[in-house]
């Protein structure tokens, strides 16, 4: 059962307060893309194996949606944050580039 | 014979003598006893049938890895099946009955399977019971779940109660033998909020039953010392009869506490299931004997060699008088010094290995022991219990040298560390060849949220398993009074030349049957991998998961395979350790706990009002108020009658209510809503449709803009959470600059549909401060003040196609203002109504309902919504999606009216036939049945549906299917059925 820190209010928090949300930073597409933008932003998913930047939210605690950066096969943690980003902070990148080098994340590499 | 001895049985209290029932036999013990001591104490070896061939079985073993001494313990409310006799402690009163066997545990018809066993090997079920396919539902199902399972079903409700706990710690340490007491210590002393878990009674392990010395002192006395500075420091709690059942990610642990099992008084929770979160999770669960492949090795009386001293040490009990000792390993010979001090017989030692022990076996000589090297049992004699064993060549094929009269075998195979703590996050094992055991492979262990080993092992654990070895693991360097041990052999087979007889008789997995030549036959028959192998066999698949046999048949494995015991592998160690009761999962959550009911303010009175209940997601709604005499069906064609006639009442306080509040909420709720709502008027309602990113309908409700930067969005019950949640989501990943808060009011508003003729008469004759008459309160507007002494918000909106308002009133008040609604519109004809009056009250209008017309698939234009879907935004959610290929189809399914030619109800779920068959084979079909009911208004079946090009053929006669395969006519017609102008709801 994972633990991820809620950004917001600290809390160390337990996966069965989470609700998890997918994958982070999806671009939306809507009225006026075309049909491959468009199915990319609705179906077109990273499932990584390795480090995967995905939406939870504190759905028992604060209520707040947060992003992570966790590595699906192992489950370690390399940060969570706040959900209002493009793309994930510096630290961030910076532990998971200290692990895999190469890291990259779609067009925020 | 076994009995208890006059001296010896550090656990038990000769004072406090106990009684209980085995298979309705009265038997005595004592305090601290084990029901398997206690068992042997009365002579009582065979304890049960194995599952298969029903073969008499005895204990084998004296802890958590017994495979055979499993019970159907107490009775009634407190009846368990599979209750393991090694880890039961006895108490006064305790009830027990063997398994698996018909009539009598000595007589058993099963046995008769013994006769077939040749015709029974591995796989037999797959392959006999395969074909031909009929013959399963009626011949072989009923006969393998009658011989299936090994104890009984519990029949009544479980009478415990258990709870759980939650725990924070630095370190956890699983096992209380001399190594978890020692790495405990460390912690403790390092300043670490320390927990220890011992799954027994008792401390200390092997080390205390071995006698071993620690730095002069006794084990028994350094055990007693270490645990009183344990107890002595405020940061380590110590716990016993508490079992580490299974290790989860990011340092979750379970531990499973026994409460009142070992008790007479079983009150208070029988388990509490420790729910616990570690930073660190040491394990020292130790090791568990293995033991020998050699024909009649489950007879009983074969026991492993460090539970034949167990019984003698611990409990005072000797399993037989005469006791062969057979080994691969230096360990066995303690056995056999043990027994011998306690003044009973060992004829032989048997050591496979040509060279024998080690400087021990000086120590067996002089006692007089004689030592038997290079040579195996071939066979052991007897039926129901040990009588002697024939004793032949390890190296050679089988014949037999001699015969030793014996009524006790004692085997040892060596030492498997217990993996499975380490095992269950992934932990990863190396194979180590001199001590022939898996070990932990501290580089590759299980990694935690920081990318570090979370999980460590200490002492045998380890693999180490000299005392002084398992302590220098642990951190402590003390000496001990050990003597070195030779190399152990392994020895996966015995004789290693034993023929296929033989091999009939070796058995690997003593609960599920399994034998040495049931694992050769499926090498032989292509299975390669072991986890393949596992469920061919059923080797490991019993309740104790394969504790003794899981290495012994991995070896046989590999031997048949010509691969290495590592390229084998072994199979997946999955929680829990042993089994755990269900009632500890579930806690305190069972009743009315289980899954707590949500209620409106108003819930006691339809309680006390002949209320139907239904199950709205969590909420419970009242179907209909059925009064004496009447029928359910009856309560809701009264109720609707009423309504349309004179006035009902219903309790809407379930429909959810979210206030969207700030300088950007009207863009926000444009998004939101197909419905522009930015531009609805202060003071005005509109009936809005939400769509998610797909384009299908999720949700509809009314809104209502309360002030110019607030509007109050009206959700389907069950809706209000993840209708709250979508929004919060938007919110806060996607529009995070909008300034737009949210809040969540369903609970703390009550609200009541008045609907019907005589509604306005109804509310103005409670009085109050607001003008509700046609012209001041028109349709689809809302009014703010005084209703009679209530402080009111109410709304002129119809779900009914009636005159209807929803009356809003804070929670507190809902129940006094729907008894002043039901006092004041006596003389009115007022009634309640229910959920099922308002369906059909709904369905006569053609209003549609979320979950009842669409189902995740369905967009607002195949329900001919478009009118609610503004052509003038720009986006709204869900609108890329509505232009694509498909959905824009003129094709898809539209929402249609439906008149049974008969006046009949058209069955729930029916569909609509089309000629020919898709390429599953399936019959085509071009409609369904979505709504469906007896109008009382109409006197007549009405249904709504969906059907191809429905819209453009109106008076057409379709088809719909009914279960019993004929089929009922229908017209396609309007779906308003009821004053399709709409002049009702307009007065
Ligand atoms: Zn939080």
């Amino acid at each position: 059962m994972l633990l991820l820190q809620c950004p917001y209010c600290g809390v160390n928090a337990e996966e069965t307060e989470l609700a998890a949300g997918g994958e982070a930073h999806l671009k939306r597409a809507t009225v006026g893309d075309s049909d491959e933008a468009f199915e990319g932003y609705l179906f077109m998913r990273e499932n990584k194996k390795g480090v995967h930047l995905e939406r939870w939210r504190h759905a028992y605690g604060c209520g707040k949606w947060f992003l992570a950066a966790r590595d699906t096969a192992t489950l370690e943690v390399f940060g969570t944050y706040p959900a209002q980003t493009t793309e994930p902070p510096a630290d961030v990148t910076e532990n998971i580039r200290a692990k895999y080098p190469d890291w990259s994340w779609k067009e925020t590499a | 014979m076994s009995t208890r001895l006059a001296n010896s049985g550090r656990l038990i209290d000769r004072s406090k003598p106990v009684e209980f029932k085995f298979n309705g036999k009265r038997f005595k013990g004592y305090e601290g006893d084990t029901l398997a001591s206690a068992l042997f104490a009365n002579d009582q070896m065979m304890v049960g049938r194995s599952f298969k061939y029903h073969r008499p079985r005895g204990v084998v073993a004296s802890g958590a890895e017994e495979p055979n001494a499993l019970f159907n313990m107490g009775e009634g409310g407190r009846f368990e099946p599979n209750q393991r006799a090694t880890t039961q402690e006895l108490f006064d009163g305790l009830t027990i009955r063997s398994q698996n066997h018909w009539p009598s545990l000595e007589f058993d018809i099963g046995a008769v399977n013994q006769l077939f066993a040749r015709w029974l090997p591995a796989g037999f079920y797959y392959k006999m019971f395969i074909h031909p396919r009929p013959f399963w539902k009626h011949v072989y199902e009923p006969f393998i779940r009658q011989s299936a399972g090994l104890g009984q079903v519990p029949q009544e409700k479980d009478a415990d109660t258990y709870e759980h706990f939650y725990y924070f710690c630095d370190v956890l340490v699983v096992g209380g033998g001399i190594a978890g007491l020692a790495a405990a210590l460390k912690e403790g002393q390092a300043g670490k909020k320390v927990l220890l878990l011992e799954q027994t009674a008792d401390f200390g392990g092997r080390a205390v039953v071995d006698g071993v010395e620690i730095d002069g002192k006794s084990a028994e006395a350094w055990v007693q010392d270490t645990l009183a500075a344990l107890n002595a420091m405020p940061n380590v709690t110590v716990r016993n009869r508490n079992m580490a059942s299974g290790v989860y990610d990011h340092g979750y642990v379970l531990g499973y506490e026994r409460l009142t099992d070992h008790l007479s008084d079983k009150s208070g929770p029988r388990h509490r299931l420790w729910r616990i979160r570690a930073g660190h999770i040491i394990t020292a669960t130790g090791a568990i004997e293995r033991p020998l492949s050699f024909a009649g090795n489950d007879i009983p009386g074969v026991l492993l060699a460090a539970a034949v001293r167990d019984y003698v040490v611990n409990w005072g009990v000797s399993v037989g008088d005469r006791t062969v000792v057979v080994t691969n390993n230096d360990d066995a010979y303690r056995t056999a010094i043990i027994l011998k001090n306690a003044g009973l017989a060992v004829p032989a030692i048997i050591d496979a290995r040509a060279s024998g022990a080690g400087p021990i076996a000086a120590e067996v000589e002089k006692l007089g022991i004689r030592v038997l090297k290079g040579k195996a049992i071939a066979k052991v004699k007897g039926k129901t219990r040990v009588t002697g064993v024939k004793v032949c060549l390890q190296a050679g094929e089988g014949s037999v040298i001699e015969e030793i009269a014996c009524d006790c075998v004692a085997m040892s195979g060596g030492w498997s560390p217990v993996v499975h703590l380490w095992s269950h996050c992934g932990g990863k094992l190396n194979w180590d060849e001199d001590l022939a055991m898996f070990r932990p492979d501290p580089s590759r262990a299980p990694t935690g949220a920081d990318g570090k080993a979370f999980v460590s092992t200490v002492g045998s654990a380890s693999g180490y398993l000299s005392t002084a070895d398992v302590l220098k693991d642990a951190g402590l360097e003390v000496t001990t009074n050990e003597v070195a041990a030779a190399p152990l052999e392994p020895v996966w087979l015995m004789p290693q030349g034993a023929g296929p007889k033989l091999r009939m008789k070796a058995w690997l997995d003593y609960q599920n049957d399994v034998k040495v030549s049931d694992v050769q036959l499926a090498a032989r028959e292509g299975y390669e991998s072991v986890e393949h192998t596992k469920r061919y066999t059923t080797l490991g698949m019993a309740t104790d998961q394969g504790k003794l046999s899981n290495i012994n048949g991995l070896a046989i494995l590999s031997k048949s395979l010509d691969a290495s015991i590592p390229n084998v592998g072994t199979t997946t160690f999955r929680p829990p350790y042993t089994p755990i009761s269900m009632g500890a999962i579930t806690g305190a959550a069972r009743d009315e706990l289980f899954q707590p009911i949500h209620k409106t303010p108003m819930f006691d009175w339809h309680d006390a009002n002949g209320a139907d209940w239904e199950p709205v997601g969590h909420w419970r709604r009242t179907y209909a108020y059925v009064r004496n005499g009447e029928t359910v069906h009856d309560a809701v064609n009264r109720e609707i009658l009423n309504v349309r006639e004179n006035v009902g009442t219903l309790d809407a306080s379930t429909l959810g209510k979210i206030i969207v509040k700030g300088p950007d909420a009207g863009k926000f709720l444009d998004m939101l809503y197909t419905n522009m709502m930015s531009t609805l008027g202060v003071g005005k309602c509109r009936y809005g449709l939400m769509c998610n990113e797909n384009g299908f309908l999720s949700d509809d409700g009314v809104v209502v803009r309360l002030a110019e930067d607030t509007w109050l969005c009206h959700t389907t019950t069950g809706g209000a959470d993840r209708i709250h949640g979508w929004m919060e989501d938007w919110l806060q990943c996607e529009w995070w600059d909008w300034k737009v808060y949210t809040a969540n009011v369903t609970e703390q508003f009550a609200q009541i549909a008045v609907a019907g003729p005589k509604a306005r008469q109804l509310l103005e004759k409670l009085g109050g401060n607001m003008d509700l008459s046609k012209e001041g309160f028109p349709f689809m507007t809302y009014v703010e003040g005084k209703l009679g002494e209530f402080d009111a918000r109410i709304f002129r909106i119809s779900f009914s196609g009636e005159l209807s308002y929803e009356v809003s009133v804070p929670a507190s008040q809902g129940a006094a203002l729907w008894a002043a609604l039901q006092e004041a519109g006596k003389d009115l004809g007022v009634m309640p109504y229910g959920t099922e009056a308002m369906h059909i009250l709904r369905a006569e209008k053609g209003f549609i309902m979320i979950g009842d017309e669409t189902d995740g698939t369905i967009i607002p234009q195949d329900l001919n919504l478009q009118w609610a879907i503004s052509k003038k935004k720009e986006d709204y959610l869900g609108k890329r999606a509505q232009e694509r290929s498909f959905m824009a189809s003129p094709d898809r399914w539209k929402l249609v009216g439906l008149e049974t030619l008969d006046g009949s109800v058209i069955p729930d779920g029916s569909y609509v036939p089309a000629p020919g068959y898709n390429p599953n084979g399936q019959r085509n079909v071009q409609g369904r049945v979505t709504s469906t009911y007896y109008s009382p208004t109409l006197k007549r079946g009405i249904a709504m549906g969906l059907v191809k090009h429905g819209p453009d053929r109106m008076g057409e006669v379709i088809e719909f299917n009914r279960e019993d395969g004929t089929m009922v006519k229908a017209k396609i017609v309007d779906p308003v059925f009821y004053d399709k102008d709409g002049e009702k709801q307009n007065v």
